[in-house]
């Protein structure tokens, strides 16, 4: 054997050679249809996953909401304005506004947030409790719901007005019911700022040298 | 000394299952996928920490960056009804094609006026339409067919609701989505609001997409 490198190259030396019909495999090469598969599968997965979007769930008032009947103490009124400015000031609207109890602070964790949270202690002091049930699976996911929606509805827990000014952009609202969820503040309502409110604004805009 | 013959493996291996298994795979999300009709209107939707999903069978309108608004509903049966509604109340002709063309079609932002022209052009006519459209009017002076089109969509619907429910079929309720740009002024939104809110609308659910954490 010589010709090692050659391979079985014309082999059956010597030998009569019988034609025969090649015989042809009954395998065929499938990798080009399983890339192809691969590919849907991975065009077809990306897709999907994305495709719904989440909503978050608004039931405003059918007339005015009954702010009359809160308690001024526990009530926390928020406006939102221009250029993501927000004014709050405690209580409900005083029958002599002045616009020396509003203030201005901004979407920030350090701004809202930690006002409305100061404000809402009551709810956040019974929620941990609940929390470490809840966690510890003591206590099912539509009873922690329901506790949950009884401590946040008590009289004692934060009611906020979220006003806004016609130049309040809807990003800022969403942002807003955003930070309610996030702050456990169950009662709210979203209505129209008034004019006494207005004017509380423009002067502390002009005092403050505000644009 | 004898050598030790290893036993030649293959270096191929049978890929069958593991195709099998891929096809598989692509069937069930070539079924489950539903592709999104081409947006009619750019529209950026803020974000949110909010898990809960959008459930099926909605009104979506939707109010892009500028004010417009667009009028879109889910169910095509529903929505034969609808502009069968529509088409009697402002007394415009209509084809039997015409409600099949308007039941697939997706959301739009025409005037009552133009809505017929709208229907009937093509799908590059309509991009060019939607892009120059002021949106569906909600003036209360110069007509607000948005009120029209949230009260007879919501009876369309709601009688679609019923019928497929009591033929035994599950149904979503019908349901109302309010997908507004982040840019967009909530005077606007406000304004879609209490014209939905006159027409019986009580729960809203504005479209929001996941916040990165």
């Amino acid at each position: 054997m010589a010709d090692v490198g050659g391979g079985g190259e014309g082999g059956g030396h010597g030998r009569h050679q019988k034609k025969r019909a090649k015989k042809l495999s009954t395998r065929i090469d499938m990798t080009p249809m399983v890339d192809l598969g691969f590919l849907l599968l991975t065009f077809f997965m990306l897709t999907t996953t994305f495709s719904k979007p989440k909503v978050i769930e608004l039931t405003p008032p059918v007339k005015d909401p009954h702010i009359k009947t809160e308690v001024d103490t526990t009530t926390l009124t928020i406006i939102m304005s221009a250029n993501n400015k927000v004014y709050y000031y405690n209580g409900l609207l005083p029958a002599n506004p002045d616009s020396n109890n509003l203030n201005l602070t901004d979407f920030s964790d350090n701004g809202i947030r930690k006002i409305i949270l100061a404000k809402n202690s009551f709810v956040l002091q019974q929620l941990p409790a609940l929390d470490q049930k809840h966690d510890a699976h003591q206590m099912a996911d539509t009873t922690y719901s329901r506790l949950k929606d009884q401590v946040e509805g008590k009289k004692q827990a934060v009611f906020v007005i979220l006003k806004t000014d016609s130049a309040a952009k809807y990003l800022n609202v969403v942002s807003m019911l955003d930070e309610m969820d996030i702050c456990n503040v169950g009662k709210y309502a979203l209505v129209d700022a008034s004019a006494a409110e207005l004017n509380m604004m423009r002067d502390y805009n002009n005092k403050h040298k505000i644009q | 000394m004898p050598k030790i013959k290893i036993p030649r493996n293959s270096p191929s291996i049978d890929m069958t299952p593991m195709v099998d298994l891929a096809f598989l795979l692509v069937t069930f999300f070539m079924l489950t996928t539903k592709f999104r009709p081409e947006e009619a209107v750019q529209v950026t939707i803020p974000f949110s920490v909010s898990q809960t999903k959008l459930p099926d069978n909605v009104t979506t309108i939707s109010i892009d960056s500028a004010g417009r608004v667009f009028y879109d509903m889910d169910g095509k049966d529903a929505r034969a009804t609808l502009f069968k509604y529509m088409a009697g109340k402002y007394k415009i002709a209509i084809s039997d094609q015409d409600i099949a063309r308007f039941s697939v079609m997706g959301p739009f932002g025409e005037s009552m006026g133009d809505m017929k022209k709208y229907i009937e052009s093509s799908e590059e006519d309509r991009k060019v339409m939607n892009h120059a459209t002021p949106g569906i009017p909600t003036d209360s002076t110069k007509g607000d067919e948005l009120a029209d089109w949230v009260n007879l969509g919501l009876s369309a619907s709601l009688a679609d609701y019923n019928d497929k429910k009591s033929a035994g079929q599950t149904v979503n309720p019908p349901r109302f989505a309010i997908k507004a740009d982040s840019r967009a002024k909530y005077k606007i939104v406000k304004q879609v609001i209490d014209i939905c809110q006159k027409q019986g609308v009580p729960h809203f659910n504005l479209i929001t997409s996941m916040k990165a954490k």
